[in-house]
C-alpha cells in the first residue's frame, strides 16, 4: 500500500521526504536539549494540526474548540494513570474514546439542529469553556490547582510503556506519532470515506444528492479527529507532567492547533507539517534574537504569538492556500501527478 | 440572607449588564452589516481600557470623561481595520475569515501582554466607595454611573442608525447589499464605517468597564465569549435583543455568584449559549432567518 503512494510522489519529493526522516532520526545525536525540545515541538504542532486538519481540511467543518477532545485525552490518561496505575497506552484508548465520544455529542447536536458556519464554530468554543470551568472545579483530578504525574517512575532508564523516561524517547515518541498520523491520513484520502469526506467539503448538498449519508461522516470525522487529538493530549500529560484546566482546555490552545494546518495549507497532507516547522523554530528564535529588547521594560512572552498571529494574516492576504502549493511549486515537484 | 441583598445583586447585576449589553452591540452592529464575526471583540475592549488607564494615569482622566477620546482612537483603528484588510478579502471563505479575526486577536493580546504585562491594574477613583440608597436598594455610584453611560451611548447609536443618512445607508447595506450598490452607495466606505461604529461601542464600553473592573491582558478572551453569549441570546443582529441580553447574563451571573461560587458563574453563561444555539439559535429576541 505504502510502495503505491511512494510511487504517485515525484522522484526528488522522495529524495527530500528520505532526506528529512533521514535527519529527523538522526537528529538526537547532533542537538542539544533546547533543539531538541523545539523539535519536539514542531511534532505537538504538526501532529495535532493533522488531527485538526481532518475535520476542517478534509470534512469542511470548521472547529475552534479543540483543547477539550486534546485534554479530555490529558486529563483521562493522566487520571487513570494516577489513581489507578493504568498503563498511559490503556489510557490513550481510554482517552481517544471520551473524546470521540465527546465529539460525536457535539457533532451531533451541531449537525442535527443544523448550526452551521460560525454558530458550529462557536458551539465549539462553548464546549470547550464550559468543560475548563467543570474541570477547574473538580477536585478528584486538582482542581484549578493543576494535575501532577509522578516524575520518579523511570528514572535511571527509559520505559516505553510507561511512558516514562529522556526527552529523546520523547522525541522518537512523537515522531512516531506525527508520522504515523501522516500515513493514516494518506491512507484516508484515497479511501471511500475521504472521498465522501471531500465530496461534503466542496458541496454538502450536492453530496447529499449523490446518496451520502453527510450526517453520518460528518460525526466520523470529529470523532475521529477528537481521538487523534486525544492522543496527543495523553502524550502530552506523560511529557509535560503537569496539568491545569486554564492551559489544557484554553482557547488559546484550540487557535495554536490550527495555524500549522492554516500556514501550510488547509486540506493539504504536508500543510500541517510544514506549517509546524515554519513556525515554531522561526517563533523561537525570535524570541532569542529579540532578547535585548526586555532591557527597554517590553516582556517577551507574547512575542510568539504576535508573531504566529501575524503570519497567518499574511498567509490569508497572499498565499490563501498555504504555503505547501507553493513550495511544492518551488520545489519542482509539480512535474508528476498531484 | 434578607430579600435587600437578593435585590441588591439584582440590581448591580443589571447594571454591570447594561454594559455588557453595550460591548455586545459593537459585535451586533459589525456582524450586521459587514457579516464579519469579530473574533477580536474582547482584545479591542481590552485595548480601549488600557487606552483609558493610559490616560488616567498621564493626565488623570476620569474614564468617563476619556470616553470620546476612546472612541474615536477605536473608530480609527477599526475603520482602518475594515477599510485596509478586511474590505479585500471578501471573496475569502468565511472560516478563513474567521481564523483571520482570531488571529489578529492573538496577536492584539499577546501584544499588550508584551507592552503592558500580566498584572492587573486599575484606576483610583476618588468616588469609588460611594453609593446611593434608593429605598431598599445601596447602589454603588459608579455602577449607577457605568448603567447611565452605557444606555445613553447604545441610545445614540440607536438614533444614529435612525435619523441619520449615512445611519440609513448603513443599515441598508446590511439589509441587502446588491441593493446598496445598485442606488449608489460606496459599501465599502460604509462597511468600514460600520466597522469602526461597531468599535465606538467597544471602546465606550472599555472605559465605562475599567471603572469596575481591573485590566490585564487575558480578560480579552473572557470578554470575546462574553459578548458572544450576549448576542447569540440576544439574536445577532438585533440592538434591543443585546442590551436585554446582556442584562439578563448580568444578573444571572450575579445571581449565580450569590448561590453558588462566583468562579462557576461563567458555567452558567456558556450553558445558556449552548441552549440558546441549539433550541432558538435565531435568539430569544430575535426573528427566524
Amino acid at each position: 500500500m505504502i510502495k503505491i503512494w511512494l510511487a504517485e510522489i515525484p522522484p526528488r519529493g522522495r529524495l527530500y521526504l528520505g532526506l528529512l526522516l533521514a535527519a529527523l532520526l538522526a537528529a538526537p545525536l547532533f542537538i542539544d536539549g533546547y533543539a531538541l525540545s523545539v523539535l519536539v515541538l514542531v511534532f505537538y504542532f504538526a501532529y495535532l494540526g493533522q488531527a485538526w486538519n481532518i475535520m476542517m481540511g478534509f470534512a469542511g467543518q470548521l472547529s475552534l474548540g479543540h483543547a477539550l477532545y486534546f485534554g479530555l485525552g490529558a486529563y483521562t490518561g493522566a487520571a487513570l494513570y494516577v489513581h489507578f496505575g493504568l498503563s498511559p497506552w490503556l489510557g490513550m484508548l481510554a482517552g481517544g474514546a471520551v473524546a470521540a465520544a465527546a465529539g460525536a455529542a457535539i457533532g451531533a447536536l451541531g449537525f442535527r439542529f443544523k448550526i452551521g458556519g460560525v454558530y458550529f464554530a462557536i458551539l465549539t468554543i462553548a464546549f470547550a469553556e464550559f468543560t475548563r470551568i467543570l474541570f477547574d472545579h473538580w477536585l478528584w483530578v486538582g482542581g484549578s490547582g493543576g494535575f501532577f504525574l509522578p516524575v520518579t517512575g523511570g528514572r535511571g532508564g527509559n520505559d516505553l510503556l510507561g511512558l516514562r523516561g529522556s526527552p529523546t524517547m520523547f522525541y522518537y515518541v512523537w515522531l512516531a506519532a506525527t508520522i504515523g498520523v501522516l500515513i493514516l491520513c494518506r491512507a484516508l484520502l484515497s479511501s471511500r470515506l475521504g472521498y465522501f469526506w471531500l465530496a461534503i467539503r466542496e458541496d454538502q448538498e450536492a453530496a447529499q444528492a449523490l446518496g451520502i449519508n453527510t450526517f453520518r461522516y460528518k460525526i466520523f470525522a470529529v470523532m475521529l479527529s477528537a481521538a487523534l487529538t486525544a492522543f496527543g493530549g495523553v502524550l502530552y500529560a506523560f511529557y509535560n507532567n503537569n496539568l491545569f484546566p486554564s492551559a489544557i482546555f484554553s482557547i488559546t490552545r484550540s487557535i495554536d492547533m490550527l495555524l500549522g494546518a492554516i500556514i501550510g495549507g488547509v486540506g493539504t497532507l504536508m500543510g500541517p507539517i510544514i506549517g509546524a516547522f515554519i513556525l515554531t523554530p522561526l517563533g523561537e528564535a525570535l524570541t532569542v534574537l529579540l532578547e535585548p529588547l526586555r532591557d527597554l521594560g517590553i516582556k517577551l512572552d507574547g512575542i510568539k504569538q504576535v508573531f504566529y498571529g501575524l503570519c497567518v494574516v499574511v498567509i490569508v492576504v497572499f498565499q490563501r492556500r498555504g504555503v505547501w502549493p507553493w513550495l511544492w511549486r518551488k520545489l519542482g515537484l509539480d512535474g508528476g501527478a498531484k | 440572607m434578607p430579600i435587600e441583598v437578593y435585590l441588591n445583586q439584582i440590581a448591580s447585576g443589571a447594571l454591570t449588564g447594561l454594559i455588557y449589553g453595550l460591548s455586545a452591540l459593537g459585535l451586533s452592529v459589525i456582524f450586521g452589516v459587514c457579516k464579519i464575526v469579530n473574533f477580536a471583540h474582547g482584545e479591542m475592549m481590552v485595548i480601549a481600557m488600557y487606552a483609558a488607564l493610559l490616560a488616567f494615569q498621564w493626565f488623570g482622566l476620569d474614564p468617563l470623561v476619556s470616553i470620546p477620546l476612546v472612541c474615536a482612537l477605536l473608530f480609527a483603528a477599526g475603520y482602518a481595520l475594515q477599510a485596509g484588510l478586511i474590505n479585500r478579502l471578501i471573496d475569502v471563505p468565511d472560516h478563513m475569515q474567521f481564523i483571520l479575526l482570531a488571529a489578529i486577536a492573538i496577536a492584539m493580546v499577546s501584544g499588550c501582554l508584551m507592552i503592558f504585562g500580566p498584572n492587573a491594574q486599575n484606576v483610583q477613583l476618588d468616588y469609588a466607595y460611594d453609593s446611593y440608597e434608593i429605598g431598599p436598594l445601596l447602589l454603588d455610584k459608579v455602577r449607577v454611573l457605568a448603567g447611565i453611560a452605557a444606555i445613553s451611548v447604545a441610545g445614540l447609536l440607536a438614533a444614529f442608525f435612525r435619523w441619520t443618512w449615512i445611519g440609513k445607508a448603513i443599515c441598508a447595506c446590511g439589509d441587502n447589499i446588491v441593493g446598496a450598490r445598485v442606488t449608489g452607495l460606496n459599501v465599502k466606505h460604509l462597511f468600514a464605517l460600520a466597522f469602526g461604529l461597531g468599535s465606538v461601542c467597544i471602546g465606550a464600553a472599555g472605559c465605562i468597564l475599567l471603572l469596575l473592573v481591573d485590566v490585564q491582558p487575558f480578560l480579552a478572551v473572557e470578554y470575546t465569549l462574553l459578548a458572544f453569549v450576549v448576542v447569540i441570546v440576544g439574536g445577532l443582529g438585533s440592538l434591543t435583543g443585546a442590551l436585554l441580553a446582556g442584562v439578563l447574563i448580568g444578573v444571572s451571573e450575579a445571581l449565580a455568584g450569590l448561590f453558588i461560587q462566583p468562579s462557576l458563574k461563567s458555567m452558567f453563561s456558556f450553558g445558556l449559549l449552548i441552549l440558546v444555539l441549539l433550541f432558538r439559535p435565531q435568539g430569544l429576541v430575535g426573528k427566524r432567518a
